[in-house]
């Protein structure tokens, strides 16, 4: 079984695009194979700076023999419709077809046309060139003498050779040599640029990874991972030291190196003075070395480790010199800029402590954070507003997190983060620490943007907390109220993010707070802004008319009565409302009952993947939106559908639903029937008077279980609400067992519809179980 | 080829004009014009005519110089040892990209004294763009030991045109350059001339003042109110010109448009170091910088250099 070779050489692949481009080629060329019936045993494909490589073992030696029916017009159709059928089906003459008989239709002609196999190698030959004309680089390119013609190859960086051989394990393959602008398929591949420039004639991928090999080329990927990684560990050990593992910068340093050589420099121990996060930025971005830790204080060691792509004749004396050289200068600005940052800010000396000058700053510059909802200055007094009003609610000092929003973005206009945009947050703890601030502030400035995701971490202290949320819930408002929602897999502002961390802000802190009430404030806040700022204090022209003239008026108006509130501007308009802004604008924002109502279902279908993330049912999850009552409320949701989950693993649970559907099936086909309600309370005396005793007994239960179920569920206690509810199984089963609903007198059969809704009813406390599966 | 049949004061490891004409004999034995500097403040070698109309258009094209190259938000009065508000950059741009162009340059390296064998040269992928230009290419910053020596493109848009054939683009940083060939840790430190004792002349004697007295003027006492005149000047004037040199399928006055597009530009560089132009007044400088950089590309196409028939 002869295998295949396909190896393109070009000028430096980008890392980072490396491995997808890899397996792209083994995906297209093992899928055009297998679509024209050649079939394989295995594939592998190798990628390296300068090469991608494919082998695809046990492929046949030609493609199978191949029958396919034509069908043709009727016998005796005109001769155009002939004459058509004969070209297609690449017939010389009608004699040639074979007739077939359709005893509806009669009898027409049909072409079987037998396509026998070709050689694999012209499969090849054929697949492999369009493979490389339609290769989807993220970007790609043209270049040399052929690119005066806009149809020249692109590819990402220039093409420089292809290899490709053919044939079985033991005999010298076969070389396929198709050609693709100007470039004819051979079977040679180089070596190293510098160890090994010369030609390398290979016969199939096993000696391509030998002869590879002694040509200073570790021609796999994972390879060259594990050899960087063991060599870079040992250098560290071996001087006492850590290595700080780095798989993204691993896997870079892998994508930029055919023959990888570490070596390991060192630095100036005064730049330890510099933060570690920062050293490391520095030296991960802009030198991709990785740092070193020393395991007796826990910080970093004053060493890097390198990977150069060279074996240099002096040992790597002058690379390690070279690398040196470099990080000394970048830490040297690091540690200007750490510097700089402490003190204070030319022409902003008289606005506080170095953080507040930087804040200062940063209003002054009116740094835009999105063209409708105004700069960061205005974005951070929302915030501000926002967190003094959420950190009673969480049990934070309004003061501190008031403070903590304050300075929370102020750190972007510092020299560090201006240069490595990663430390965020905690350039700003560590320069608050520093002018005095209480720690709970420096950790909420540092922690406000988090949770980044699904698995990080959520803050705990309080005050923290309450400017998270603030972030959050203004960013998330503030994009509602400009129609920026995500769409599909677009989500460019990750409001699904902020969404989320929300809900883990909440529950994960055990957070008690109406949901849509803090939403509302987020909205009250940005609306407020909008009249204080932009409009000069005058009215919105569009709710003027209906005599909104104040915020609170308009906050009344979304809630109370429903109104939209939308904010429109246009060209001309500028000045009548005071503000700076030239640019035509049509509807800026709008905020009414929809956005608030659209944005809160985003938060219950952000809940219903994190619960199923977590392992919940997505029917309970719905059950428990669906009731209604304190839906808002995240935290209570998370509760309830804990407790009814538990509740239906019990014996009891299971048959308490099953018995309250059927109470339902009935209910609904009867009030369908009747084109009514069976609402309201059943008449006690009529029950009492008539009813069977299973009858009575559940009418009895009910009424208790319901007002424990409600007491439960006002004290929030939904363990003890579905312990009430599931005592009322046995009577509910009973009932079921002995009594006609439809009973002949129809008194007696409306008082028992009425009993099956109170028991709709009680479920529906915590619940709406008609949501629930099975 | 090495530098060791060179007297010592041209070395480029030791001299920074030894250098510069270490670069322009590589390159002039590669069959590229020499030229020289443009008589213009501009941003980047790339600014040169020399590189922007004439890597538009079929016609070959080889050519090397260095460019002075004005950044005037980049001024540090002198005092940043990496930073400075004027400085030179070595260009070579070739129509089109010769097939072993990576070869050639490893070959300058090798001639401005760094042997491949001894020191890691990378190719790191860097995508280039000049807004102000509407160009853009692919390519890398290519690395000697960590230290970024030089910007390798192959240009694939100039003056919003795609560019037929490709011309493939060299830009080396002299300055960072010789201070890694020199082994100086500040530019100032710079051996200018490569002579020692009393007639050595450090670039810090010829250029330190310069930057005290140009960060003085750009960050403190440029004129913005004349600025914002020549900018708008230099934009009228631009494409007067460029209306004025239309004549049927040839344009005769392309150069001088250009210039004035160079001058807006320049204009708009110190405008933005005064810091009076706000963010987003930035974006739409830089696009009326564009358009008129687009409108001289399209105008160059109809002559003859551009390619135009005849």
């Amino acid at each position: 079984m002869p295998d295949l070779l396909l190896e393109l050489l070009s000028e430096e692949i980008p890392a980072r695009m490396q491995a997808e481009a890899a397996a792209h080629l083994k995906k297209a060329v093992t899928d055009a194979l297998v679509a024209r019936g050649c079939l394989y045993e295995g594939a592998r494909v190798i990628v390296t700076p300068r090469r991608i490589a494919l082998s695809v073992h046990g492929l046949p030696v030609a493609s199978p023999d191949v029958r396919e029916e034509r069908k043709g017009p009727r016998v005796g159709a005109p001769e155009a419709a002939i004459q058509g059928f004969l070209k297609s089906a690449g017939l010389t003459s009608i004699d040639e077809a074979t007739i077939q008989s359709d005893p509806k239709k009669g009898d027409s002609y049909i072409a079987i046309i037998a396509k026998p196999g070709r050689p694999v190698p012209e499969v090849i030959a054929d697949i492999v060139p369009e493979i490389i004309r339609a290769f989807p680089w993220p970007k790609s390119m043209r270049w040399g003498a052929a690119s005066v013609s806009s149809s020249s190859l692109r590819w990402v960086r220039p093409l420089q050779s292809i290899l490709c051989t053919f044939g079985p394990e033991t005999e010298d393959p076969e070389v396929i040599r198709f050609a693709i602008d100007g470039i004819t398929a051979g079977d040679v591949t180089r070596g190293h640029r510098f160890m090994a420039p010369g030609d390398i004639r290979v016969r199939r991928m096993d000696d391509y990874l030998t002869s590879l090999e002694k040509a200073f080329v570790v021609a796999d990927p994972e390879e060259r991972k594990r050899r960087i990684l063991a060599d870079a560990r040992n250098l560290c050990f071996a001087q006492g030291l850590e290595l700080v593992e780095d798989e993204g910068l691993l896997n870079e340093v892998a994508g930029l190196v055919e023959w990888p050589v570490v070596l390991m420099g060192a630095f100036e121990e005064s730049f330890l003075a510099i933060p570690d996060e920062v050293i490391r930025a520095t030296i991960r971005a802009n030198q991709k070395c990785f740092v070193v830790r020393d395991p007796r204080t826990g910080r970093l060691a004053n060493r890097f480790v390198l990977t150069a792509n060279l074996e240099a004749s002096d040992g790597g004396k002058a690379i390690v010199a070279g690398n040196e050289r470099v990080i000394r200068a970048r830490l040297s600005d690091a540690l200007y800029f750490w510097q700089t940052d402490r003190k204070p800010l030319p022409d902003f000396e008289d606005k506080g402590k170095p953080l507040d000058q930087r804040m200062a700053k940063l209003r002054a510059l009116n740094v835009v954070f999105h063209e409708k909802l105004g700069t960061q200055g205005e974005r951070v007094d929302r915030i501000k507003a926002l967190a003094r009003h959420i950190a009673p609610l969480v049990g934070a000092d309004p003061d501190l997190a008031e403070r903590a929003a304050e300075l929370a973005k102020a750190d972007l206009m510092t020299e560090v983060v201006g240069e490595f945009p990663e430390v965020q947050g905690l350039m700003g703890r560590k320069y608050a620490l520093l002018q005095g601030e209480p720690e709970s502030v420096a950790a909420a400035i540092e922690d406000h943007y988090k949770p980044q995701g699904p698995s990080d971490r959520v803050p705990t202290d309080k005050v923290a907390v309450a400017v998270a949320l603030a972030d959050k819930l203004d960013t998330l408002v503030g994009f509602w109220a400009i129609d920026e929602k995500p769409t599909g897999s677009k989500d460019p502002f990750a409001l699904r993010r902020a969404a989320l961390g929300v809900i883990r802000l909440i529950s994960e802190n055990n957070a008690s707070l109406k949901i849509r009430r803090v939403v509302q404030e987020a909205a009250l806040t940005l609306v407020t802004q909008i009249f204080t700022n932009r409009l000069g204090g005058k009215p919105l022209r569009d709710v003027q008319a209906s005599g909104i003239a104040s915020p609170e008026h308009v906050i009344q108006a979304i809630v109370a009565e429903g109104h939209s509130i939308e904010l429109t501007l246009e060209a001309g308009a500028a000045d009548e409302f005071g503000t700076t802004a030239a640019v035509e604008r049509s509807k800026v924002l709008k905020i009414g009952p929809t956005e608030l109502a659209d944005l809160l279902s985003f938060f219950h279908d952000r809940l219903k993947v994190l619960l199923r993330d977590q392992g919940q049912r997505h029917d309970l999850v719905d059950a428990v939106l669906a009731s209604g009552e304190g839906n808002d409320d995240l935290l209570l949701v998370v509760r309830r559908v804990e407790a009814l989950a538990a509740l239906l693993g019990t014996e009891d649970g299971k048959n308490l639903l099953a018995g309250t559907k059927r109470a339902m099936n009935i209910l609904r086909i009867e009030e369908k029937k009747d084109g009514r309600a069976y609402d309201g309370a059943p008449d006690a005396a009529l029950v009492h008077a008539k009813g069977e005793p299973e009858e009575r007994a559940l009418f009895a239960l009910l009424q208790s279980a319901s007002t424990h179920a409600r007491d439960h569920v006002a004290l929030e206690d939904y363990e003890g609400a579905m312990k009430a509810l599931a005592e009322l199984r046995p009577a509910v089963d009973a009932f079921f067992d002995k009594v006609t609903v439809n009973a002949a007198d129809p008194a007696l059969r409306e008082n028992r519809l009425r009993i099956l809704a109170e028991l709709r009813a009680a479920t529906a406390t915590v619940a709406d179980f008609s949501k629930i599966e099975g | 080829m090495s530098s060791s049949h060179l007297p010592p004061h041209m070395r480029p490891e030791r001299s920074f004009q030894g250098l510069i004409l270490a670069l322009q004999t590589f390159w002039a034995e590669k069959g590229c014009v020499i030229l020289q500097p443009y008589d213009m403040e501009v941003g980047a070698g790339t600014s040169h005519p020399g590189t922007m109309l004439r890597s538009l258009g079929p016609r070959p094209w080889n050519a090397a110089y260095v460019q002075p190259s004005r950044r005037p938000k980049d001024g540090r009065y002198g005092e940043n040892p990496n930073r400075l508000q004027h400085y030179y950059q070595f260009q070579v741009i070739l129509k089109p990209n010769p097939a072993n162009l990576q070869e050639l340059y490893l070959g300058s390296l090798e001639a401005i004294g760094l042997d491949p064998k001894l020191h890691d040269i990378r190719f790191v992928e860097d995508d280039w763009e000049n807004p102000t230009l509407g160009a853009w290419g692919l390519g890398w910053e290519c690395w000697c030991d960590g230290m970024e020596v030089s910007q390798f493109t192959y240009f694939q848009q100039v003056a919003g045109i795609e560019c037929a054939p490709v011309s493939g683009e060299l830009t080396y940083g002299l300055e960072r350059l010789a201070c890694y060939l020199q082994n100086v840790e500040s530019i100032m430190e710079l051996n200018f001339n490569g002579r020692e004792g009393a007639e050595k002349v450090t670039y810090r004697e010829v250029f330190l003042q310069a930057e005290q007295e140009y960060s003085r003027y750009n960050f403190e006492h440029a004129d913005t109110a004349a600025l914002f005149r020549r900018f708008a000047e230099a934009e009228t004037e631009c494409r007067v010109l460029l209306g004025k040199g239309e004549s049927g399928e040839r344009h005769l006055m392309v150069q001088p448009a250009y210039d004035q597009c160079l001058k807006a530009g320049h204009a708009f560089n110190l405008l933005d170091a005064r810091g009076v132009i706000s963010v987003t007044e930035r974006q739409s400088y830089i696009l009326r910088v564009r358009e008129l950089a687009k409108a001289c590309g399209a105008a160059w196409l109809k002559t003859e250099a551009g390619g135009a028939a005849a």
